[in-house]
């Protein structure tokens, strides 16, 4: 039996003239953690919402059955002054798809977020409850797969860091299959074990540790990139770790 | 119950479903845009005047083409929905000003106290409970797209539609509102008690149930002062004044 989760073929995808994906073929397997990179422009962004079938593309996109997706988006403008409050945007999914209102409840308890921040309104949530209410709407549902896209760029360190802690349970502790979009390296290097990396016409895809190579990224960023990389000798610690420095 | 009863009733109703109409605009921001979208009736009075026809047909027939042309030059061109419907409230409102007979013109823009028929109250009724019920249903999916469209379409929303259907719910809200309100006023009831709600709370349950309160409101106050009081030929300017009169008090109410 295969394990295969999602298998894309001759993927292209195009906005009036300007060809965004190229020829991408690729597949994914059932609790992978693929990390798709690349410089700006490169389509990034644009894959995830072909996967979700939210814009036309050409080629084959095939999920196997029983997949459910969840989606957390690049950062939403939030209008400020929408009445809505995260309450009342998750409540309307969870009608919206006629889930028990009991999982409201367990997936506001699982993330922690308490009735002061479920009453507050969207516009008015710091960055970090922001993305909180935002992952707590995808993981409504039960999805088994779940689709990020640079879910901490407007994050402080801190909070960057149990968004990652979190992240890491969910694939862990529920076997969610996870499909990452991120600029940061390390971030990379330590959630994923597939990389997907694209760039205008080339495409390359491996574990962190065949990819990420200065070489490629070099590469794939064309401007030579600020890294590090140490190596350590003890078992269980990542072998590698590199930090890109400017990001966009 | 005599014609100007059931035009009282009818307003009542239609006030509630404005209300609601009002607050989903706002969020969409789309509450001046959808004003306009109000004045795209006017080509059909006009026409419904100059060959003896209903004017609520007339009125029908252009408020819904219209209607759908925007959503067409929208969803074709990527305009935004303030410029499509800009460009498309222009070209109505100079033909609307050609074709109708001047007599006729300043009822066709501020409307008429006309005794309504049972079953033009019947037919009006069953629109107002039919947008009501809408709004009712699709105030989920309407309230994820105004989020993030992207959210809510991942999530099953099928975004094309459902701004179809609302622009069509609005222009049925104004086809109702025509009667007593006038093309220029129709939309009045659909922006303020909105707009007066907003300035109450942050809350969207709330949200609702104030803007339909300061709708309902204004109508049954509007009526009955023109009725006893000022004696106007249309009850629509002092339901509109008593509609900026009750968000002068909101914004009081805000300061306080």
């Amino acid at each position: 039996m295969t394990n295969q989760l999602l298998s894309v073929t001759g993927l292209n995808v195009s906005f009036g003239n300007r060809e965004v994906i190229h020829d991408l073929s690729f597949s994914v397997e059932h609790g992978d953690c693929l990390a798709i990179i690349g410089p700006n422009g490169a389509g990034k962004t644009v894959l995830l919402q072909a996967l979700l079938n939210l814009i036309p593309y050409h080629g084959e996109i095939r999920w196997s059955e029983g997949t459910r997706l969840g989606y957390v988006p690049q950062k939403i403008a939030a209008d400020r002054q929408l009445p809505l409050s995260a309450k009342d945007l998750l409540a309307a999914k969870v009608r919206f798809l006629k889930l028990p209102a009991t999982e409201l409840q367990s997936v506001s308890a699982e993330l922690g977020l308490t009735d002061e921040l479920m009453n507050t309104s969207m516009g008015a949530l710091s960055g970090g409850q922001f993305q909180k209410v935002l992952i707590a709407f995808a993981l409504l549902g039960r999805p088994n797969v779940l689709l990020f896209d640079e879910p901490t760029a407007s994050l402080d360190e801190l909070t960057e860091e149990r968004v990652y802690e979190l992240l890491q349970s969910l694939q862990k502790d529920r076997g969610m299959t996870i499909l990452l979009v991120s600029h940061d390296l390390s971030i990379v290097y330590r959630n994923a074990n597939m990389v997907m990396c694209l760039s205008k016409g080339k495409t390359c895809m491996g574990p962190p540790k065949e990819v990420l190579t200065p070489a490629m990224l070099q590469d794939l960023y064309a401007s030579p990139p600020h890294y590090y990389q140490h190596v350590h000798e003890h078992e269980g610690e990542r072998d590698a770790q590199i930090a890109q420095e400017h990001e966009k | 119950m005599s014609g100007q009863g059931l035009l009282f009733v009818l307003a009542l109703f239609f006030s509630l479903a404005a209300g609601l109409v009002g607050c989903i605009a706002l969020m969409k921001r789309m509450l001046l845009a959808g004003d306009v979208i109000s004045h795209l009736a006017l080509p059909g009075l006009g026409l419904a005047f100059a060959f003896k026809v209903s004017p609520l047909m007339g009125g029908a027939a252009t408020l819904f083409l219209g209607t759908f042309l925007v959503w067409q030059l929208q969803k074709k061109t990527g305009l935004a929905i303030e410029a499509a419907i800009g460009v498309i409230f222009a070209a109505s409102l100079a033909i609307g000003a050609a074709i109708t007979p001047s007599e006729d013109l300043a009822q066709s823009l501020f409307g008429q106290l006309e005794r309504l028929s049972l079953p033009g109250f019947i037919l009006g009724l069953a629109a107002v409970v039919f947008v009501i019920l809408s709004i009712f249903l699709l105030k989920d999916q309407l309230s994820l797209s105004i989020f993030s469209t992207d959210l809510a379409a991942a999530t099953g929303v099928r975004i094309a539609r459902l701004d179809l259907y609302f622009l069509l719910l609005f222009s049925l809200t104004v086809l109702v509102g025509l009667r007593f309100m006038g093309a220029l006023l129709a939309s009045a009831l659909i922006i303020m008690p909105s707009a007066t709600a907003r300035q109450l709370t942050n809350k969207l349950p709330q949200f609702f149930l104030l803007a339909v309160v300061a709708s309902l409101v204004s109508v049954a106050a509007g009526f009955l002062l023109n009725a006893f009081v000022f004696k106007f030929s249309t009850a629509g300017p002092t339901i509109a004044i008593l509609s900026a009169a009750l968000f002068s008090l909101s914004l009081l109410a805000k300061a306080a």
